[in-house]
């Protein structure tokens, strides 16, 4: 086994990284834990937030690559696999060995499209042949499938009821303050209700397909579930490229204005001034092209197509940073105006300190706001460009690639609804706990909002 | 008002020629009049005199951006860079690979885009601030909470799924609705009720909540208490006070967004097979066609910015105490 980091990779690692150095900063420091603890009462965020979790939990382990060795070997030298996996392919190889040959419906025991099967007495029939994996237990599915999902289901949700209730049971044990709150209560819930159904599509994907599988027979469970890490790198790294662009040009031009100010201004104006589809679109062109040109660059499939996406996210952050910019160049105008950041001036103390000590630690709760607020609608984002051509590469998993895949099959008849159905589904939860989760951000970090809040 | 329209007239100048700059960089830069030649030629006729009688047929035999060998401001103009985009400023766009006038095809198409966006624009803009008044109305009830929850689901769905779930409906289950195409005149009606319903509902969800938040933002405000203090119903609070004072906001938001409708929306035209800009745009991006993308870029930054002006004069409109100077 050979680990490889590709670049998305490296920028995960590094914006844990930033996560976690910055919450140990903030916890011994009461001033900044205060929004958080806001955060921390409300329980539509605490629920949002746990949802969230398990999505980035998938995403995380769906970063850890690597490249298997293969038995053989060249001149004692081990030779690994072209195919880079990671730790969540490992996890659910089950899901992703098990692929049928074409589209099944969700579990289904029969494929979805007619063949002609050979009887044991030698004659040639057309009908729908047996799935190899899905429901392959059964002797007659047509009577026992319902009966076997019911009881697989059953024992699933209880499975998972078990489980959260130990580990519940657990945490209100080491925390007995959480057994009063209001939001744990709601968390408790929540997390109940998702093990029981965790549980439930674990069970049944030991036998069946639960989504169906698509078009070369993937389990439609196993591409949702890995589209979860696109969308999160997409909804992510995009913000963490766009942050430093943001931050520097907007306090600059708010703090220096002159000159400054308006090469700044005359910047953002002229990106903000391009229709973003279609600067998206031209940029993502140009790359594509560049790609293409130098095939050499990259020795594997794996790479390339995670350049892609790094690229798309560069592309993504240049065009959507002039929004945040332009706010911070307007907070920054106000702040400067300050008598603290006056008597600062008059001390003598210099530019530089002055941003970093005082202008900065005062901008942050609009960048926060902001970097979760831009979280749903980058994921959205790539949807659509994925559809309209201009998205991550044809061989990466992701929203956007199984919508467009799923949309041709539209017009079969009976119906392929599954992959785009599962599609849809996934990322409505992963971005309406990402809205919901920046709402209650939201109301906790902005000082402005709390007080209208009040009045109404 | 004529001095300050014509001084920002002046200021759009330096942001079309930075467009312009950005949008060539991007195109000619990375992509060299040469790598162009052989993508158009394809593989097998790619010789060093085809890409040159390509090259010289299309304009592109010239300097990118500074011609040292030509004389004093020929050292400038006599380049690719000043050929290509002095022409846009007289909206003069050149002809698309397949041969055609860019400018004309524009004008066609401009009809169809607008057929669909306006109506689109406008009957949302009349659900959208209702739906608000809406929620301002019964603020902080039940009715309030059920709306602002529905929206934040309808803004968190992707908007693929209203056009691909909306044409399914209409197709499969209704069947008095073509699901794509256009006709001219009269006709196109019946082709454009499908993608304005979409359209509408597609960002029914963002919108009301952000004009909830704005009408919220202006009743906490003294002199709507003062009107309710003087017996005012709260009906005429809303459309009297609170309506009329959010408008500053509110045309912030949406003015800008008033000539960008010619451009029409890309992923609702392509869908529905409607022959306008939008779905032009999407064809040129699909056969790497740049100098209809570069159009579009170009037309698209002229708009946004006569979107930002017409915002400055329609403040003029609402609120009589801003003068432009």
């Amino acid at each position: 086994m050979m680990p490889v980091i590709l670049w998305t990779d490296a920028l995960i690692f590094l914006l844990i990284a930033v996560g976690i150095a910055s919450a140990w900063w903030i916890r011994h420091r009461p001033h900044l834990m205060l929004p958080w603890q806001r955060v921390a009462r409300s329980s539509v965020g605490m629920v949002s937030l746990l949802v969230l979790s398990l999505f980035i939990m998938v995403g995380v382990l769906d970063t850890l690559h690597y490249r298997a060795a293969l038995p053989e070997k060249n001149n004692g030298q081990t030779v690994y696999s072209p195919e880079v996996l990671s730790a969540f392919d490992a996890l659910v190889s089950g899901l992703r060995n098990r692929t049928e040959k074409t589209y099944s419906a969700p579990l289904a025991a029969y494929l979805y499209a007619k063949e002609s099967i050979e009887t044991p007495d030698g004659k040639l029939l057309r009908d729908y042949p047996r799935l190899k994996f899905g429901g392959a237990h059964l002797d007659n599915p047509e009577r026992e499938l319902a009966g076997d999902v019911f009881k697989r289901t059953l024992l699933g949700t209880l499975g998972g009821l078990l489980v959260a209730l130990l580990l519940t049971g657990g945490v209100v044990k080491l925390y007995p303050a959480t057994r009063k709150s209001k939001p744990m209560g709601a968390v408790f819930i929540a997390a109940l209700v998702i093990s029981g159904v965790i549980g439930a599509v674990a069970n049944l994907t030991l036998a069946y397909h639960v989504l169906g599988t698509d078009k070369v027979g993937q389990d439609v469970l196993y591409l949702s579930l890995k589209s979860i890490r696109t969308g999160l790198v997409i909804g992510t790294v995009t913000t963490l490229v766009m942050l430093p662009f943001a931050l520097l040009l907007g306090v600059a031009a708010g703090y220096f204005r002159g000159w400054v100010d308006d090469v700044i201004q005359y910047i953002y104006t002229v990106l903000s001034s391009i229709p973003s589809v279609l600067l998206i679109a031209a940029a993502v062109l140009m790359m594509q092209v560049v790609i293409e040109m130098h095939a050499d660059w990259f020795d594997l499939e794996a790479k390339r197509a995670d350049v892609r996406l790094l690229c798309l996210c560069l592309i993504l952050g240049v065009t959507s940073w002039t929004g945040l910019c332009r706010l911070l160049r307007g907070e920054t105008l106000k702040l400067r105006e300050q008598e603290y950041i006056q008597a600062a001036q008059a001390f003598g103390v210099s530019s530089f300190r002055i941003l970093t000590r005082h202008i900065l630690p005062n901008v942050m709760h609009i960048v926060l706001i902001s970097v979760v607020m831009d979280f749903s609608s980058l994921v959205l984002a790539e949807a659509v460009l994925s559809y309209v051509g201009v998205g991550v590469d044809p061989t990466t998993i992701s929203f956007g690639t199984m919508i467009n895949a799923a949309r041709l099959e539209m017009g079969r008849d009976p119906m392929v609804w599954w992959a785009l159905a599962s599609a849809f589904g996934f990322m409505l939860v992963l971005v309406l706990a990402a809205n919901l989760f920046a709402d209650a951000m939201r109301d906790a970090f902005d000082p402005r909002l709390n007080r209208t809040e009040g009045v109404t | 008002m004529i001095a300050y329209l014509i001084r920002r007239i002046m200021y759009a100048i330096p942001i079309l020629i930075g467009v312009n700059l950005l949008t060539f960089a991007l195109f000619f830069v990375v992509n060299t009049p040469d790598d162009m030649a052989r993508m158009q030629l394809g593989i097998k006729r790619v010789t060093p005199d085809a890409i040159a009688k390509w090259k010289e047929q299309h304009g592109y035999d010239k300097p990118l951006l500074y011609n040292a060998q030509a004389k004093s401001s020929g050292k400038l103009t006599n380049t690719i860079f000043f050929e290509k985009s002095a022409s846009m400023f007289v909206f003069d766009f050149g002809y698309s690979d397949d041969g055609r006038n860019i400018s004309r095809e524009i004008q066609t198409r401009m009809m169809p885009s607008l057929a669909i966006a306006l109506p689109t624009f406008f009957v949302g803009l009349l659900i959208y601030i209702t739906f608000a008044l809406l929620m301002t109305l019964f603020r902080a009830t039940a009715l309030d909470i059920a709306g602002v929850a529905l929206c934040v689901v309808l803004m968190s769905v992707s908007g693929l799924f209203y056009i691909i779930g909306g044409q399914f409906m209409a197709s499969k289950m209704w069947h008095w609705m073509p699901i794509s195409g256009y006709a001219g005149g009269l006709d196109s009606i019946k082709f454009v009720v499908l993608p304005i319903i979409i359209g509408v509902a597609g960002s029914v969800g963002s919108s009301s909540r952000w004009y909830r938040t704005i009408f919220l933002e202006e009743i906490g405000k003294d002199y709507v208490r003062t009107a309710r203090a003087k017996g005012v119903s709260e009906l005429r609070v809303l459309f009297r006070h609170v309506l009329k004072n959010a408008m500053i906001p509110i045309l912030t938001g949406v003015v800008v967004v008033i000539p960008l409708l010619f451009m029409g929306s890309l992923l609702t035209e392509s869908f529905f097979g409607i022959p306008g800009l939008g779905s032009y745009t999407i064809d040129a991006i699909n056969a790497q066609d740049f100098s209809v993308v570069r159009a579009m870029v170009f037309l698209g930054s002229v708009l946004y910015i006569v979107g930002l002006i017409l915002t400055d004069i329609s403040y003029t409109v609402v609120d009589p105490r801003v003068r432009l100077q």
